[in-house]
C-alpha cells in the first residue's frame, strides 16, 4: 500500500501548546503544536471510549483526553494514565510552506 | 400499574443494563455547550499553586484539630476538635479523591496521585476501583444499569439513606470488598468496569489497607483506648456526614436516563467554608460537561456557560427544599422527578423532549 503526504491545512491554525482535528477518507487524525513550535500527529480519537482528542487539553507533550482525561504522551502515542490503557497511533507529520504535511497509509 | 411495579434494577449486571444499550444510553453523544477553543484552553490551564495551598491548609488544620484533641481527650472538650477533625478527614476527603482522581487539581502529577491515594484511604474508596467507576460515572451519568454511583434508586431506601449519613452502609460495603479484593478476587458489577490489566493493582492497595486497619486495631488494644482508630479510621464514619449532605445534592431527585448533564446534575451555590471542603464540586453541571477543567476554574467557567443552564440553586438548604419532597413523593410513585427548565434560548437537550421523557 502506497503512503501519501496529505495537506492538514495552515500550520498557524493550531496555536502552540494545542491540538486541533483532521479528517481524511473518514479517518480522524488530532494533530499537535508544542510550545516550542513542533508537529506531531496521531489517531483523532481516544484508544479507551469514543471521545475525540482534539477537544482535549495539551500539556508539554501529553494530550489529555477530554471525557475521562487519560493521558497520552502524542510524540510517541504511549498511554501515560488510566483510563487510557492502550497506545494511540502516531503518524509522520511535517511542515513545508506554512502547510501541514500528513503521512497516511 | 401501581408504583410499586416500576420499581427498577439499578445493578449493573440486571436487566436495566441490557435496556440501557437497547435504547442507545451507553457511551451516548451528550449534550455539550458551544464554547471557543480559546476560552476552553485557557480554562483547562493547569496550575499548582491552587491546590498546593488548600493542601498546606487542610493538612496543617488536620493537624491542629488532631492535636487539640489529643490534648483535651478524655474531657468534653476534644469533642468540637474531633468534629472538625472528622469533618476534614472524612468529608473534605470526598472532593480530593474527586479532583485529584480527574488529575486536574495539581499540575504536576505526582501531586494528583499523592492526594488521590491519602484521599482514597480516608474516605474508604479503593483508588484503582473508584478511579474506574467514576469514569463509568461520566460515561453514562444517572443511566440506570450503567451508572455504579446513583446514590439512590427510585423510591428511595430511606434505611439505606439513614446508615449513610455517617457511612455506615459505604462503610460495611468497603470492607467487605476489601476482603474481597485482598483474596485475589472482584465482585460481578465491577468486572464490568475494571479492565483485566488493572486488577492486580487492586488486589495489593486492599491488602495493603487491611494491614493498616489490623495496625490501628492492635494499637487500640495494646492502648486500651479508641483513641488511634479516632485519628485513623473511625473519621471516615463520624465525620462523614458533610460528603453524604453534599452529595445527595449532585443527581438525587433529577432525571434517569437523560444525555444531559444540564437536566441530571445541579450547580449549587455554597459559601466559602463549603466551598474550600468541597472544593467547587458545587459546579456540578459545569464539572460533568468538562471534566478537564480543575476545580479552582469553574466558577469561571460557570459564567461563561450559564446562559445555556438552569438557574443554579442559591445554597444546599435550596436544593434539599427540592429534593426531600422529591424522594416523600417517589415513596409512592417511583416515577417522578424533578424536570429541570432549561433558559428558553439555551442550546435544547440531544433527543430533545424524548430524551426526558424516558426518564
Ligand atoms: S474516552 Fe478517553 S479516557 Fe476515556
Amino acid at each position: 500500500m502506497s503512503e501519501t503526504w496529505i495537506d492538514a491545512g495552515a500550520a498557524d491554525r493550531i496555536s502552540p501548546q494545542d491540538v486541533a482535528p483532521f479528517e481524511h477518507d473518514g479517518r480522524q487524525y488530532a494533530i499537535y503544536r508544542t510550545a516550542d513550535g513542533r508537529y506531531f500527529a496521531t489517531d483523532g480519537v481516544c484508544t479507551h471510549e469514543y471521545a475525540e482528542l482534539a477537544d482535549g487539553y495539551v500539556e508539554g507533550t501529553i494530550i489529555e483526553c477530554p471525557m475521562h482525561n487519560g493521558r497520552f504522551d502524542f510524540t510517541t502515542g504511549e498511554a501515560k494514565g488510566a483510563p487510557a490503557c492502550v497506545n494511540l497511533e502516531t503518524f509522520p507529520v511535517k511542515v513545508e510552506g506554512g502547510r501541514i504535511l500528513l503521512k497516511v497509509a | 400499574m401501581t408504583a410499586a411495579l416500576v420499581r427498577r434494577d439499578y445493578s449493573l449486571v440486571g436487566p436495566e443494563a441490557e435496556k440501557a444499550a437497547e435504547a442507545g444510553l451507553v457511551s451516548a453523544k451528550w449534550y455539550s455547550p458551544s464554547i471557543s477553543r480559546a476560552e476552553l484552553k485557557a480554562l483547562m490551564r493547569r496550575d499548582d499553586q491552587p491546590a498546593i495551598r488548600d493542601t498546606l491548609i487542610w493538612f496543617a488544620a488536620l493537624i491542629v484539630s488532631g492535636s487539640l484533641g489529643f490534648v483535651f481527650w478524655g474531657s468534653w472538650a476534644a469533642v468540637p476538635f474531633f468534629l472538625i477533625y472528622g469533618v476534614l478527614y472524612g468529608s473534605a476527603s470526598d472532593s480530593r479523591w474527586h479532583e485529584c482522581g480527574h488529575r486536574t487539581a495539581f499540575k504536576t502529577q505526582w501531586m494528583n496521585d499523592a492526594v488521590y491515594q491519602i484521599a482514597c484511604f480516608m474516605i474508604l474508596r479503593e483508588p484503582e476501583i473508584w478511579r474506574w467507576s467514576h469514569t463509568r460515572h461520566h460515561t453514562d451519568t444517572i443511566i440506570v444499569g450503567r451508572d455504579p454511583e446513583i446514590i439512590q434508586p427510585r423510591p428511595p431506601d430511606l434505611v439505606a439513606m439513614a446508615l449513610s449519613v455517617f457511612a455506615l452502609k459505604q462503610g460495611a460495603a468497603a470492607f467487605r470488598k476489601l476482603v474481597i479484593h485482598a483474596g485475589g478476587r472482584l465482585t460481578d458489577e465491577e468486572m464490568t468496569f475494571v479492565p483485566e490489566s488493572e486488577r492486580r493493582k487492586v488486589y495489593g492497595v486492599a491488602r495493603i489497607w487491611l494491614a493498616v486497619f489490623a495496625a490501628v486495631i492492635a494499637a487500640c488494644v495494646a492502648t486500651r483506648s479508641i483513641l488511634p482508630a479516632m485519628f485513623v479510621g473511625l473519621p471516615t464514619f463520624y465525620g462523614g456526614w458533610l460528603t453524604y449532605y453534599f452529595g445527595i445534592t449532585q443527581h438525587l431527585g433529577l432525571a434517569e436516563d437523560v444525555t444531559d448533564h444540564r437536566l441530571n446534575s445541579r450547580t449549587i451555590y455554597m459559601n466559602p467554608i463549603f466551598r474550600f471542603i468541597y472544593w467547587n464540586m458545587n459546579y456540578h453541571v459545569e464539572h460533568h460537561l468538562f471534566p478537564l477543567i480543575p476545580y479552582h476554574a469553574l466558577p469561571k467557567l460557570h459564567q461563561a456557560i450559564k446562559a445555556d443552564c438552569p438557574p443554579p440553586y442559591r445554597s444546599t438548604i435550596a436544593a434539599y427544599r427540592e429534593i426531600i419532597p422529591v424522594l416523600a413523593r417517589q415513596l409512592s410513585d417511583p416515577t417522578y422527578f424533578v424536570r429541570r427548565e432549561l433558559p428558553q434560548r439555551a442550546r435544547p437537550a440531544p433527543g430533545g423532549v424524548a430524551a426526558v421523557a424516558r426518564a
